[in-house]
């Protein structure tokens, strides 16, 4: 008996500490982020982020503003949501509310196949089919540049965006709908003016998820904005994201040189951007009830 | 009953759904239609040669199978049993909070802030250098809150009424868990994992950092190796290579190896688990 009770308690002891390692993983993460970040704070200094420009290898004087990185990935992320909204919002709208049965079956799984396209095969697709398209139809130099970016990142963040509001817009109570058609209020009148009123909370945390995804996302805009570093709110211009400039200048740094410091203090403000998003959507999530 | 306008709003509707579905159905058609006619088995079996520009992707195909193993074996178990504390064993404490804020934390963090903590972490701090073992523990650290909520989906599915008559029989807590709950929940368990590695295997900013090979031609000896992985290979096939128009046969075939194997593990998954429900139904 006593063995047996010991047993259980082990058992027990060991599943919390498995448990807690989700926990000690985002403690390491600030840890490790901060150690890497801190030795540029101290050393050239924190007023050296504040500059205009992002220029880490040069002759003279090395530029470490994260102005320019800043408004590069503000500029693909706003793009990318003024596209994603509409989309999502009226598909989510059309599966919920208005799709028969045997078409949301097909619907459904067929939007979140675009979640599992590995983001490095959209970004080639950008490449290769979309920027071309881009450069031809605005009759721009290039077609790398906000817009093909922000294009490409509406279509990784729409299925989560759908299938987040279209949860919202389900689990509004039914008694709702069935007060508005006994009025005499038409199907689309409900849905318009009742249904997705009620959701509206489910759909405004579903499109902070979904630019929490775009903000973070790397490959796609490595590949298809331009990666030049200019302090720009124009789509039809080339652009380098926070994220991009991680990727694709960690490979070249040395170990614990200042620019190495300094992407790790790009990291510190991506961490922290997406953070904030994240806890903003399920704090309303869970305000209304609709956590799943 | 059905005015113009409403009309026009329902066909405005219909429309912006069937347009995403069309995107999508573009996108895959113009990776299998140009991807196909470079396909073939000398492709899938031989290493690269003239840095990718001839040859395979074997190396590459290899590196991501090793990646995605050791991911699996070290998130699964954790995944599992992190899952088990919290729908089982854990009350409403302080401690049970905060692993579920650090849970939800950690689905939010951009892949490219693992690949920063991988380099930090694991390749720098521990010294494992760039090596599949430190690529495969950060993937771990990425994919771990989605098994988590996976597993405990798979574990609240399992009735109450299960754990309860074993424990009036004079079970204990594990013993319960063992015999009533597991054998019910763990093919919802495995296939939620698989979902998870599937989008593991496509991912490229974590091991960029930590353990992705521009070019090596030979298969890794230990899990101390850097290794070429698929999703990075694609990368430096489309972006990097001096002739990049000229290998595009290759760039399309690699992409589409990739989105088969994904598209691969996550529809099997997806099938399995919608077998199981039905074989479960309480």
């Amino acid at each position: 008996m006593a063995q047996r009770q010991w047993q259980e308690k082990a058992i027990h002891l060991t599943l919390v500490a498995m448990a807690t390692t989700s926990l000690l993983v985002v403690a390491l993460i600030f840890l490790f982020l901060g150690k890497e970040a801190i030795p540029f704070l101290q050393e050239p200094g924190i007023a050296r982020l504040l500059d205009r420009q992002w220029m880490p290898v040069s002759f003279q004087l090395e530029h470490f503003g994260l102005l320019p990185l800043l408004s590069g990935s503000l500029v693909v992320t706003l793009t990318a949501t003024l596209i994603t909204v509409p989309f999502s919002v009226m598909a989510a709208i059309y599966i919920a509310e208005i799709a028969r049965p045997l078409e949301r079956e097909f619907l459904k799984p067929f939007i979140e196949l675009l979640a599992s396209i590995p983001s490095v095969v959209l970004g080639f697709f950008g490449l290769v089919v979309l920027a071309p398209l881009v450069k031809g139809l605005f009759g721009l130099p290039s077609g790398l540049n906000g817009l093909t970016g922000g294009l490409l990142l509406a279509l990784m963040a729409i299925p989560t965006v759908i299938s987040i509001s279209e949860d919202a817009i389900m689990s509004v109570p039914r008694h709702l709908k069935q007060a508005s058609l006994a009025l005499g209020a038409s199907e689309l009148q409900t849905i318009l003016k009742v249904t997705v009123p009620a959701a509206l909370p489910g759909i405004i945390a579903a499109i902070m998820l979904g630019m929490g995804r775009i903000v973070g996302e790397t490959m796609v805009v490595m590949m298809v904005t331009g990666n030049a570093a200019l302090v720009t709110l124009n789509p039809f211009q080339s652009v380098r994201t926070m994220t991009a400039t991680i990727a694709a200048e960690m490979g070249e740094v040395s170990f614990g040189s200042v620019h190495y410091s300094a992407l790790f203090c790009v990291g510190v403000v991506l961490m922290l951007v997406t953070f904030v998003l994240n806890l903003g959507a399920q704090r309303v999530l869970k305000r209304y009830g609709m956590m799943s | 009953m059905n005015n113009p306008g409403e009309r026009l709003t329902y066909l405005g509707l219909r429309l912006a759904t069937y347009g995403v579905v069309l995107v999508i159905g573009y996108i895959l058609a113009d990776i299998i239609w140009h991807g196909i006619p470079a396909l073939n088995w000398a492709f899938l079996s031989t290493p690269p040669q003239q840095s990718g520009g001839a040859g395979g992707i074997l190396p590459a195909i290899v590196g991501t199978f090793y990646l995605v193993s050791g991911t699996l074996l070290v998130a699964l178990p954790l995944g599992i049993g992190g899952a088990l504390y919290l729908s089982e064993y854990a009350t409403r404490n302080r401690l049970t909070m905060a692993i579920r804020l650090a849970i939800s934390t950690l689905a939010g963090v951009p892949s490219i802030v693992f690949g920063l903590f991988g380099l930090g972490l694991f390749v720098i701090f521990c010294n494992f250098g760039a090596s599949i073992l430190a690529g495969a523990l950060t993937l771990a650290c990425m994919v771990l809150p989605t098994i988590i909520v996976a597993c405990e989906e798979a574990l609240l599915a399992v009735p109450q009424g299960l754990r309860s008559s074993s424990l009036a029989l004079g079970a204990t807590k594990w013993q319960t868990i063992r015999t009533n709950v597991l054998p019910y929940s763990l093919p919802g368990m495995l296939t939620g994992t698989i979902l998870a590695i599937g989008r593991a295997a496509g991912e490229t900013a974590p091991i960029l950092l930590t353990a992705a090979a521009f070019f090596l031609p030979r298969l890794p000896g230990s899990i101390f190796d850097q290794v070429m992985a698929l999703p990075y290979h694609l990368y430096i096939l489309a972006t990097q290579h001096p002739e990049a128009e000229k290998v595009r046969p290759m760039q399309y075939a690699t992409a589409l190896v990739l989105l088969l194997l994904v598209l691969g593990i996550t529809m099997g998954a997806t099938i399995l688990r919608s077998k199981f429900r039905k074989k479960y139904r309480w």
